[in-house]
């Protein structure tokens, strides 16, 4: 009843709970166990490399955090990005002879991308909110349904963009400003634009409390399904975003772009101290998930001590244990 | 004198640095029905998990037949024959009622569950309780009321020594918790002895043998129950006098406006034809059984739930309310009467809960904390509310902080008309008086309130005028003098109304 009061006599100069300092001391960690194995793991290459491939992942996850905290879940992310990179590389395509190789029609594959993203995530939100299913049924139902879709168009194969646009496009994953690349520039943007949002504006307080309790919030003049939509919707949008970045990175799409990304993410967000079931989340957090699996990864990959084949079995320990911690500090109020 | 069961010696708990009881002793004997009173936060929600096992003393002993014990666990109090029934029902929502009763301790034989004995004992537990529910039910479907009498039914089927429970009348109709007294007095009548609280202090004085007051951590006066009137033990319970509950009833004013007129509102399944005005300064009671459509005829005119009305009217305009925020802009606003589940985000602080309701009167697109925090400190000055610290988690916070805390947050949207729904249910006599008069005072200052309560008393003492509901319509309404229980019942019964007592 009263664990609550624990710690309340010294509660100006009390540490951040395990829950806020768990991940980062992970995070640390990794750093300096990567630093310690391999003098060009704090190198500029490697760094800007783990980011930019933590920025896809990213992007969504930010996105999955604000589902995730409204109290959804959303499955079909990683189909979604593979279905809209499909979508993306044919339609820039097609207008090939038209448009010609140039802005127009970067601009144009872009859009294509924000808005399939945007309907996607509307469906899913439709489909969850208005007929009332549950999250976890419908997004494994589009999930399967987008990556057949992209089997599809792809014929079984690989869709593969023109090979004189995919060198106009190659700058928007590879180039950058000041030598940091788009894809990390976005990244950064996407996570302070939401660090904002759920933790300043009413719309991520509304998340928060339709995740804590939907009929409190419903009480509360919180428009608990127009919340919830939206969620899907914005994270439609930031698949829509992600695959933009990715495209130029290889070109192309087939049925395994992006297989198991909605693990990913959904992963990256629960280590980062968002709680599954809703109610709670936060982006910075979600940020951290991200660079630890990532920094995983690549530690595995520049050092032979451990195979880089055990990489799952590894993020799924820390999965676990984040999981764990988080019901410590809960336990502990 | 018998010897005590179980007992409690210089009982101390803590949690953390809190200590919440400070040397609790509590004698509970065969045979004998003990009430624990006291106001919210007293600790005797703490006492009665310590007797059962459920938490551990921090120190003192526990006295079982004057053997002392140390429970581990709840299963280890309920092998002794302890039984503690919750204040929150502590039933497997989605298993039917029979395989609630048998949780855990299934018949079997052989390897199989022996079904047809299972059922025959639940429908026998059922059928002492006098509860109708078929044992088939999933829990999930009953009303609490029907809850509790599943719980009340699991414990006869316990077989228990000793059955604590805590405030099990709070969800119970009058006829229930009739019912519920004949089984604990029947169960007395066994040799069972008995624990409970209650914050209504009549069912005390008509149900228990002796009675323990609990103030602040610590049990301050032990009587017989018929040594002590209704007012000692209130004035024991709060440590002043009490007598004066409800504020003095201003008269409305014969000239003053009509804040909110309603013509022929409908909510589908429960509510038909309702129509009543509401005036300025007037405090306009709804009283009737629980399932008559009050909560429900009220939810659809705040557009909390679908409803249909002829005519709605506020300060004189037509209006349509179809979502909670068309009523809020007309500033109507409806308290509910689950402040857990429908009323506070109990994961939350109490500034997020505060201004949950009210965001968009909190800064523009980026919310204002400064705002907050101020709203936050306004409140909890107004509204007398006790947390150890600002950001106490608000499920931790006292039944009656927490109500003092929802009344706030409504407030925050600055309502012309309220509606309060069951106001004070389930909190102590001190926070009551505090909310009445709160009610009274706004009331005086203009703003027209109805109060939905099952509380007679609350409702005779409170309203100007008292409309009655019966199986979804207005069966009655009454005014100044013509108050009286014995009106309201009527009315509430369906007994022909008495045209004497019709209101002018």
């Amino acid at each position: 009843m009263a664990s609550e009061t624990v710690n309340m006599p010294e509660r100006r100069r009390k540490l951040p709970s395990m829950s806020v300092l768990g991940p980062v001391i992970a995070l640390l960690v990794l750093v300096a166990i990567g630093a310690m194995m391999n003098p060009n793991f704090l190198g500029a290459g490697n760094i800007t490399n783990v980011l930019a491939r933590s920025a896809f992942i990213g992007i969504i996850a930010v996105g999955m955090t604000f589902v995730i905290t409204a109290g959804g879940l959303d499955l079909s992310v990683g189909s979604m990005a593979a279905f809209i990179a499909g979508l993306m590389i044919l339609v820039m395509n097609a207008a090939l002879p038209v448009l010609g190789v140039g802005v127009p029609i970067i601009l144009l594959g872009m859009a294509t991308a924000l808005i399939a993203g945007l309907l996607a995530g509307l469906l899913n939100g439709f489909l969850i909110t208005t007929l009332g299913i549950e999250a976890f049924i419908v997004t494994l139902g589009t999930m399967g349904i987008y990556r057949s879709l992209v089997t599809w168009l792809a014929d079984g194969g690989t869709l593969s963009l023109d090979f004189g646009l995919r060198t106009f496009y190659r700058p928007v994953y590879f180039d950058g400003i000041l030598g940091v690349s788009w894809p990390i520039i976005v990244f950064a943007l996407v996570v302070i634009i939401g660090e904002v949002v759920m933790s300043r504006a009413r719309f991520g307080r509304h998340c928060a409390a339709t995740g804590s309790s939907e009929h409190v919030a419903h009480y509360s003049n919180v428009n608990v399904n127009r919340t919830r939509l939206a969620t899907y919707a914005m994270l439609g949008v930031l698949v829509g975003v992600a695959t933009i970045m990715y495209v130029p990175r290889l070109g192309s799409a087939s049925a395994s772009t992006g297989v198991l990304w909605e693990l990913e993410a959904i992963a990256a967000v629960i280590i980062g101290g968002t709680v599954l079931k809703g109610g709670f989340g936060r982006v910075w957090g979600t940020v951290i998930g991200v660079l630890i699996l990532s920094l995983i990864d690549n530690i595995l990959n520049l050092t032979d001590l451990v195979s880089p084949y055990l990489n799952g079995a590894i993020q799924g320990v820390i999965i676990i244990l984040a999981v764990i911690l988080q019901r410590e500090a809960k336990a502990k109020g | 004198m018998t010897e005590p069961v179980l007992s409690l010696r210089n009982v101390h708990k803590s949690f953390g640095p809190v200590e919440v009881l400070h040397g609790v002793d509590l004698d509970i004997r065969a045979g004998e029905v003990l009430a624990l009173i006291g106001e919210n936060g007293a600790g005797k929600s703490t006492a009665m998990k310590c007797l059962a096992g459920y938490q551990p003393a921090s120190s003192g002993r526990i006295l079982l037949d004057g053997e002392e014990v140390n429970f581990a666990s709840l299963h280890e109090g309920e092998a002794a024959g302890i039984v503690l029934i919750h204040q929150e029902f502590n039933l497997a929502e989605q298993l039917t009622v029979e395989q609630n009763i048998f949780l855990g301790r299934e018949l079997r034989r052989g390897l199989l569950l022996d079904k047809a004995e299972m059922r025959r004992r639940s429908r026998e537990y059922l059928a002492r309780v006098k509860c109708r529910v078929d044992p088939d039910t999933p829990v999930s479907k009953l009303s609490n009321s029907d809850k509790q009498m599943v719980e009340i039914a699991k414990a006869l089927g316990r077989d228990a020594r000793v059955l604590i429970m805590d405030e099990p009348t709070a969800v119970l109709t009058n006829a229930e918790a009739a019912i519920l007294f004949e089984q604990v007095e029947a169960l007395r009548a066994t040799g069972t002895a008995i624990v409970f609280t209650s914050h209504k202090l009549g069912e005390v004085k008509q149900i228990a043998d002796r009675v323990s007051v609990m103030r602040d951590g610590m049990v301050v006066q032990t009587a017989p129950v018929r040594d002590m009137s209704e007012d000692q033990m209130a004035t024991a319970m709060v440590g002043r006098d009490v007598s004066d509950l409800y504020p003095a009833k201003a008269e409305v004013a014969a000239d003053a406006p009509v804040l909110l007129r309603v013509d022929g509102l409908d909510v589908p399944g429960f509510a038909e034809g309702v129509s009543f005005a509401l005036r300025a300064g007037e405090i306009l009671g709804i009283a009737g059984l629980v399932g008559s459509g009050r909560t429900e005829a009220m939810e659809g005119l705040c557009g909390l739930r679908i409803a249909r009305a002829d005519r709605t009217e506020i300060a004189g305009q037509s209006v349509q309310i179809r979502k909670p925020s068309d009523a809020l802009r007309h500033r109507l606003c409806y308290l509910t009467e689950d402040r857990k589940l429908r009323g506070l985000l109990l994961d939350k602080g109490m500034r997020e809960n505060l201004t949950l309701q009210a965001l968009a009167r909190f800064g523009g697109l980026l919310i204002d904390q400064k705002a907050e925090d101020a709203a936050l400190t306004r409140a909890i000055r107004e509204f007398d509310i006790r947390a150890g610290r600002r950001d106490v988690r608000v499920g931790n916070l006292s039944g009656g902080n927490q109500q003092k805390l929802l009344l706030a947050k409504v407030m925050q949207s600055e309502p012309q008309i309220l509606i309060v729904d069951e106001p004070t249910r389930g909190i102590d006599i001190g926070t009551k008086q505090q909310i009445y008069a709160f009610l009274s005072d706004l009331a005086a200052s203009g703003h027209g309130i109805v109060v939905i309560s099952s509380e007679m008393q609350e409702i005779i003492g409170l309203a100007n005028r008292v409309l009655v509901m019966r199986q979804g319509r207005i069966a009655g309404e009454l005014a100044g003098e013509a108050i009286t229980e014995e009106a309201i019942v009527r009315h509430a019964m369906g007994v022909g109304a008495d045209p004497k007592e019709r209101a002018a």
